[in-house]
């Protein structure tokens, strides 16, 4: 697959994908705004009103994924604490989830929804094989390599890829093997980010 | 009579993960700490080999934004009382 950001003039960037690319990357963007979903909400909450003055959740999502989108704002990972300064760093991290998850998670499901209407406002070529030019304003850009981000973190996740799978074991899984199609997703995203923080650092 | 905390800053800290792009990472430090080119790289390196780096420091609420755009870009950071 290709997919490389390149600048445009004055400023944004451009990419060319075909239909296979383009609906690859539409499936896993709304698969990636369907995880974020709106959270955790109370139960029985449907007034919209509610929903807008109700606290965010205190606790790290299970979903280890989620987890990683959202991690505790308090804390050194590795350090062990003892009785009440581990009670404390746990408490601020609650608290501190409760005013900010529920913002960064519409904040984050934007991202990933105006990915999608990025990729349906491209009118596809006469032919399948045929490829499309995205182009992206600066401000598109932004919201493009942080749903790019969001994605790979989201993937990487779930393969539980490590400091050293730099294109080493799992790119050279089998083809038989189950994990192959998101690994080859995995990278092929990598090289969009890749790109596209290359023209923004330009 | 509750003895007031005292004044120590609070910093920062941003954690080495396998997933981030190196060039991501320092994107981020640049673009929303303002630190040059440089300062950007060598942070990130920092993360990179000996596991995290603090990358800035101020008050608690300072330091709570710092983190919260941390988290809005995707980078795994913490904020802690620096004693």
């Amino acid at each position: 697959m290709s997919g490389r950001f390149e600048p445009l003039p004055g400023g944004g960037a451009a990419v060319a994908l075909d239909e296979v690319e383009i609906s690859i990357l539409r499936s896993l963007a709304v698969q990636l705004a369907e995880l974020i979903g709106p959270g955790d909400q109370p139960a029985g909450a449907t007034d919209p009103l509610d929903a807008l003055f109700a606290e965010g959740p205190t606790k790290p999502p299970s979903d280890p994924a989620l987890a990683r989108l959202f991690p505790d704002a308090y804390g050194v990972p590795d350090q062990e604490l003892e009785g009440d300064a581990e009670k404390e760093v746990r408490a601020a991290s609650a608290e501190f989830r409760r005013y900010t998850e529920n913002d960064l998670r519409a904040r984050k499901r934007d991202d990933a929804l105006a990915m999608v209407r990025d990729l349906d406002s491209l009118s596809a070529g006469p032919a399948a094989k045929d490829q499309v030019v995205l182009e992206l304003a600066p401000q598109k850009c932004r919201q493009w390599l942080g749903a790019l981000n969001d994605l790979r973190l989201a993937i990487g996740t779930r393969l539980e890829v490590t400091d050293d799978d730099d294109g080493g074991e799992l790119l050279g899984l089998p083809d038989s093997d189950p994990r192959k199609p998101m690994v080859m997703a995995y990278f092929w995203l990598g090289g969009l980010q890749e790109t596209l923080i290359e023209t923004l650092m330009a | 009579m509750e003895v007031p905390e005292p004044d120590v800053p609070w910093v920062t800290m941003v954690h080495n993960d396998p997933v981030n792009l190196m060039s991501y990472v320092t994107y981020v430090f640049q673009s929303y700490f303002g630190y040059s080119k440089d300062k950007a790289h060598k942070l990130m390196l920092d993360v990179h080999h000996k596991g995290r780096a603090i990358v800035s420091s101020g008050s608690r609420e300072e330091m709570e934004r710092d983190v919260q755009a941390m988290h809005g870009y995707g980078l795994w950071a913490t904020l802690t009382q620096d004693r």
